[in-house]
């Protein structure tokens, strides 16, 4: 127990110290996951939009495909795209293995399904006369996908929040294709890994301080903007 | 429809674009070097203190990527790294005339302990034999954690309870973590169980420890360290030149003297011996 308090004040010295090491580590996992979770949200958003308002043979089966890889193990992925990334493996000239791009490509795949997934849930749920008065009322296409967008804007937060929440919190990925490289690929969770394996616990607990922090701050405004209410 | 599909395939073919300048951005061309190494090089510290200086004097960036022995020369074998700092010497002469390494180098030894706990359940304390050690082990079933991930402390293990003619694989009191050496003398420390550890980990991580000591000093558990630079005429991708300079920075005078002063202030004993330059079969005689 007094190992875990002695984690959470180190946590807030390394913070208040802004100590550089801590401070660049922090600084990479957002990037990296900040990253991952963007791209994801413009594939995974119009996709599962897509698939939400379409009608075409085998829906059902993608649309299981995508559930499925909501639940795509980190570790998984990450050997898969270790492998690609060899230098003997099929993406091999792009030589980015062991470095942050890898870990966002990572995490991109890991985050896409989740967001994917929750889109279309989210637009597969609005009522579909919305969607025959939109038209009626003479709406483009696209101008109907965007009030759809924006009747559903709640459960896509929730969306953002998950693809986000999966990314920075996973080390499977990270480290397989990352490497935890000091100053350059390491982040929060493989440093926790690593200081856990040098038997440096206070540090290890304090970095799962800081990421419990970072996720914290990131969900607050999230939520802030999903429960805000425009005045009518 | 079409207009719409039209608008998602601009917006992917920008990401890919933003991802290959992002690639170009972070790999400059055969900066890199890939060490491939053990767990224990990185534990103990030791290549945090020395990596500034060779990327400094070089220009050259590390990637180190810690994994057991087993594991970095199958590395060395697909010439995914370039270069090895390991210590399973059998594996490592395997390697070798197998052709993927180009050059060998001695660089460092410590040695192996038998930690246990304290109440040392199997009376091992103070043998002189490790041998004989693993045998009282085996025959009182006293639990052994063993990393059991073909690092060369695993193989080293594997050398000993062959010699001492017990085969513990699948027994009850013989337990494998698949961990690097710090999380396994954790494991058997929580466990109270008795391990096979390099003495530089084990120093590093002795203050969270419950774990003595038991044998040491045997000949048989002698630790030895070597750099191999991986050939590249086997893949023409592996980066030579970075390799052939950081072997060369490990065998230099300079290096060596870090080697041997690294952890003198913090442990009170060094956690390595340098040996560059000597021949191996007189190490620890």
């Amino acid at each position: 127990m007094d190992l875990i308090f002695e984690g959470v004040v180190k946590a807030f010295e390394l913070l208040f110290g802004l100590d550089p090491e801590v401070m660049g580590i922090t600084a990479l996992s957002l990037r990296i996951s900040g990253t991952a979770t963007l791209i994801s949200l413009v594939i995974g958003i119009s996709t599962g939009t897509a698939v939400a308002l379409a009608e075409f043979p085998g829906r059902k089966i993608v649309i299981s495909l995508i559930n499925t890889g909501m639940a795509l193990p980190p570790v998984v992925v990450g050997l898969i795209v270790s492998i690609l990334l060899w230098r003997s493996g099929p993406l091999g000239f792009l030589d980015i293995l062991y470095t942050p791009t890898a870990i966002i490509a990572a995490q991109f795949i890991i985050a896409t399904p989740i967001v994917t997934g929750i889109s279309l849930a989210a637009v597969q749920q609005l009522p579909k006369k919305l969607r025959l008065q939109v038209l009626a009322l003479g709406a483009t296409r696209l101008q109907m996908v965007w009030i759809l967008l924006r009747e559903a804007r709640l459960p896509l937060l929730a969306a953002v929040m998950a693809g986000f929440g999966g990314v920075i919190s996973e080390v499977g990925a990270s480290i397989m294709v990352g490497g935890n490289i000091k100053g350059y690929s390491r982040v929060l969770t493989t440093a926790t890994v690593m200081e856990t394996g040098k038997g440096n616990f206070e540090i290890a607990i304090a970095l799962g301080v800081i990421l419990l922090i970072l996720a914290y701050l990131i969900n607050l405004v999230l939520t802030r903007i999903q429960q805000y209410e425009r005045p009518r | 429809m079409k207009r719409r599909m039209r608008n998602m395939a601009s917006v992917i073919c920008a990401l890919l674009l933003v991802f290959a300048a992002a690639g170009v951005d972070a790999a400059p061309e055969q900066k890199n070097v890939i060490l491939a190494t053990t767990t224990s090089t990185q534990d103990s510290g030791l290549l945090d203190t020395l990596l500034p200086f060779f990327e400094k004097e070089t220009g050259y960036f590390v990637k180190t990527i810690a994994v057991g022995s087993g594991q970095a020369m199958a590395m060395g074998r697909k010439g995914e790294a370039d270069v090895l700092l390991v210590h399973s010497p059998d594996a490592e002469k395997q390697f070798m005339k197998d052709g993927f390494g180009s050059r060998r180098l001695l660089v460092m030894h410590n040695d192996f302990v038998i930690a246990g706990p304290g109440n040392d359940q199997a009376k091992i304390r103070g043998l002189k034999s490790s041998v004989d050690a693993f045998r009282k082990i085996a025959a009182a079933e006293a639990l052994f954690v063993s990393r059991g991930d073909n690092s060369g402390t695993h193989a080293k293990e594997r050398t000993i309870w062959w010699k001492a003619g017990v085969k513990p694989e699948g027994r009850k009191w013989y337990q494998q973590t698949g961990l690097g050496m710090g999380l396994t003398l954790n494991v058997a420390s929580q466990k109270r169980g008795y391990t096979l550890t390099d003495r530089g980990t084990y120093l590093a991580v002795k203050k969270r420890l419950a774990l003595d000591i038991l044998v040491q000093g045997d000949e048989n558990l002698l630790n030895v360290y070597h750099v191999i630079q991986v050939n590249p005429s086997k893949w023409p991708k592996v980066n030579a030149a970075g390799a052939r300079a950081f072997a060369d920075f490990m065998v230099s005078k300079r290096v060596q003297k870090i080697i041997e002063d690294f952890g003198k202030d913090k442990f009170g004993s060094p956690l390595f011996f340098p040996d560059a330059g000597k021949s191996e079969d007189k190490l620890g005689r």
